[in-house]
C-alpha cells in the first residue's frame, strides 16, 4: 500500500474522540472541496473555516469610504476583484460604477502607478485589503509611489495580520483541537510564529499547502499528534515556507506599516491585528483611520460566526435560501475565498 | 491567493513568468530568483523561490509520516 493510500485509510478509519480542525486560510477550504477531502475522512474528524478571507472580515463602514471616493468627482477606486462586489452599510462598488462613480478592478497594486501617471488629474484610491501575503506588494507600491513622485495615488487600508486573529480565536473560542495554518500568509511571517501559539494553547499547528496530497498529510499530522498527546507547530509546506519567513518582505512591511489595534467584520476590535502606514508616510493615506470603528453585518447574517468557526456556512439560516452568490447578503458569500461561496459552488 | 510559476526571463527588477502556460510580468523586488526556478506569485509580485518542486515536497512529506507512524528514523537528510 503506498504512502498516500495509508493515510487515506488512517485519516477514514479513525475512530478516537471527535476532532475539530480549522482551516485558516479560504484557500485551504476550496481546496478541501476540490479534492474531496472531506469524504475520505472519517465523520468523527470536523473541518471548519476560519478568518483567513480578507474581503469577509473588511468592516463595512470601509466599504463605505470606498462608495464615496468611488462617487466623488474626479476620483477612481482602484481594486481587486473580490471588493468590487461586496457591500457596506449601502452600495457595493460596482453598484456605485452603475450609479455613475468609477472603480477599476487591477491585477497587481503596482499597476496602478502607470494608471495614475496616465491621468493625473484624476485622484486614484487603492483599496489595500488583504494579509501579510499581501501587505510587501502594498509597501513596494508606496516605494514605487514615491520614487516616480506620484501624487494622485492614495492608499485606503485594511490590511490585517492573521497570527492576532488565530490567537484571539483561540483565546475566545472553545472546541477547537488544532489548526491547519495558513501556507501563504506564512511564506512572509514564517512559521516560527506558530510555535508560540502551539505552546502556548497546548494545540498542533501545522502549516500545510493547497494540494489535496498536502491537506492530507497536515491532517495527519495533527490527528497524529492529538492521538499521542503532542501540540507542536510543523511545516508541511517547506519548498515555500520558511521558519522566519520572507525577511526582505517583513523589513520593507515595517519600513511603511506600523501594527496597530484593527477592527474585523463581524468580530469587533482585535488588538494589534491591523497595518497601518506610518506617520512619515501618513500623505499617502486616504483616511483610513476614519473607516474602521464598527463591524455591522446584515440582519440574518452569520458570517462572524463562520468565521470564528461556531457554525458552518449552511448553518446559516439565510444560506442557499435567500444568501446566494448571486443575491449575497454577506460578505462571506461574495468573495472567492469566503466559507460562504465555496461551500455553495461545492453544494450545487 | 498566490500560484506557482516558472522564471522564463529576467529583466531589472522585473521577470517574465510561465504560470500554467501563460507568461506574465511580475515583479522581483521581494527575492532574486534565477531564469528555470519554481516561485510563488502574488498580486504581481513574486514573493518566494520555491526550494524544492511539488513531487520532491510530497515525497518529503510522506517520508515524515512514515517515520512519525513506524518510529523508524529517516534516512533522508532533513
Ligand atoms: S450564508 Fe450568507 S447570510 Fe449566511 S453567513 Fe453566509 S454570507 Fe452571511
Amino acid at each position: 500500500m503506498g504512502p498516500l493510500q495509508r493515510v487515506i485509510n488512517e485519516l477514514g478509519g479513525y475512530s478516537g474522540e471527535p476532532i475539530k480542525i480549522m482551516e485558516v486560510c479560504g484557500t485551504h477550504t476550496a481546496s478541501i472541496f476540490k479534492n474531496g477531502i472531506r469524504s475520505m475522512i472519517s465523520p468523527k474528524i470536523s473541518l471548519i473555516s476560519g478568518p483567513g478571507c480578507p474581503v469577509c472580515v473588511t468592516p463595512a463602514s470601509y466599504t463605505d469610504r470606498l462608495v464615496e471616493y468611488a462617487l466623488k468627482e474626479g476620483h477612481c477606486v482602484l481594486t481587486f476583484g473580490d471588493m468590487m462586489k461586496v457591500t457596506g452599510s449601502g452600495l457595493s462598488l460596482t453598484e456605485a460604477k452603475a450609479h455613475g462613480g468609477r472603480a477599476v478592478m487591477l491585477y497587481s497594486p503596482l499597476a496602478a502607478i502607470k494608471m495614475a501617471s496616465g491621468e493625473p488629474d484624476t485622484q486614484f484610491v487603492f483599496a489595500a485589503v488583504g494579509f501579510e501575503t499581501t501587505a510587501p506588494v502594498y509597501a513596494l507600491l508606496i516605494e514605487e509611489i514615491i520614487k516616480n513622485d506620484i501624487k494622485n495615488l492614495k492608499l485606503l487600508t485594511s490590511i490585517k495580520k492573521i497570527i492576532p486573529a488565530v490567537e484571539y480565536i483561540c483565546e475566545n473560542e472553545a472546541g477547537i483541537d488544532a489548526f491547519l495554518c495558513p501556507g501563504h500568509a506564512s511564506v512572509i511571517t514564517g512559521c516560527g510564529v506558530y510555535r508560540q501559539l502551539a505552546d502556548k494553547y497546548r494545540k498542533p499547528f501545522v502549516v500545510g499547502g493547497f494540494d489535496g496530497e498536502h491537506i492530507l498529510s497536515a491532517l495527519y499530522e495533527i490527528v497524529s499528534q492529538l492521538q499521542s498527546g503532542r501540540f507542536e507547530m510543523k511545516n508541511m509546506y517547506p519548498s515555500v515556507v520558511s521558519e522566519d519567513g520572507n525577511t526582505k518582505a517583513a523589513l520593507l512591511i515595517n519600513k511603511y506599516f506600523e501594527t496597530s489595534d484593527d477592527y474585523w467584520r463581524g468580530i469587533g476590535k482585535i488588538k494589534a491585528s491591523g497595518l497601518r502606514l506610518r506617520q512619515p508616510y501618513a500623505g499617502y493615506d486616504a483616511g483610513s483611520a476614519f473607516s474602521c470603528n464598527e463591524e455591522r453585518l446584515p440582519q440574518g447574517c452569520r458570517c462572524a460566526d463562520v468565521i470564528l468557526g461556531r457554525i458552518s456556512p449552511a448553518d446559516c439560516g439565510l444560506f442557499k435560501t435567500v444568501c446566494t452568490p448571486f443575491a449575497a447578503v454577506g460578505p462571506c458569500m461574495v468573495s472567492a475565498e469566503g466559507a460562504c461561496g465555496i461551500w455553495y459552488k461545492n453544494s450545487i | 491567493m498566490a500560484v506557482p510559476g516558472r522564471v522564463v526571463k529576467l529583466c531589472g527588477n522585473t521577470a517574465v513568468v510561465n504560470i500554467m502556460n501563460n507568461t506574465c510580468e511580475v515583479n522581483i523586488s521581494l527575492v532574486t530568483p534565477k531564469v528555470g526556478d519554481y516561485v510563488l506569485v502574488h498580486a504581481g509580485c513574486v514573493l518566494e523561490v520555491l526550494k524544492k518542486d511539488a513531487a520532491e515536497e510530497l515525497m518529503w512529506l510522506f517520508e515524515e509520516l512514515k517515520e512519525a507512524a513506524d518510529g523508524t528514523p529517516s534516512t533522508r537528510d532533513k
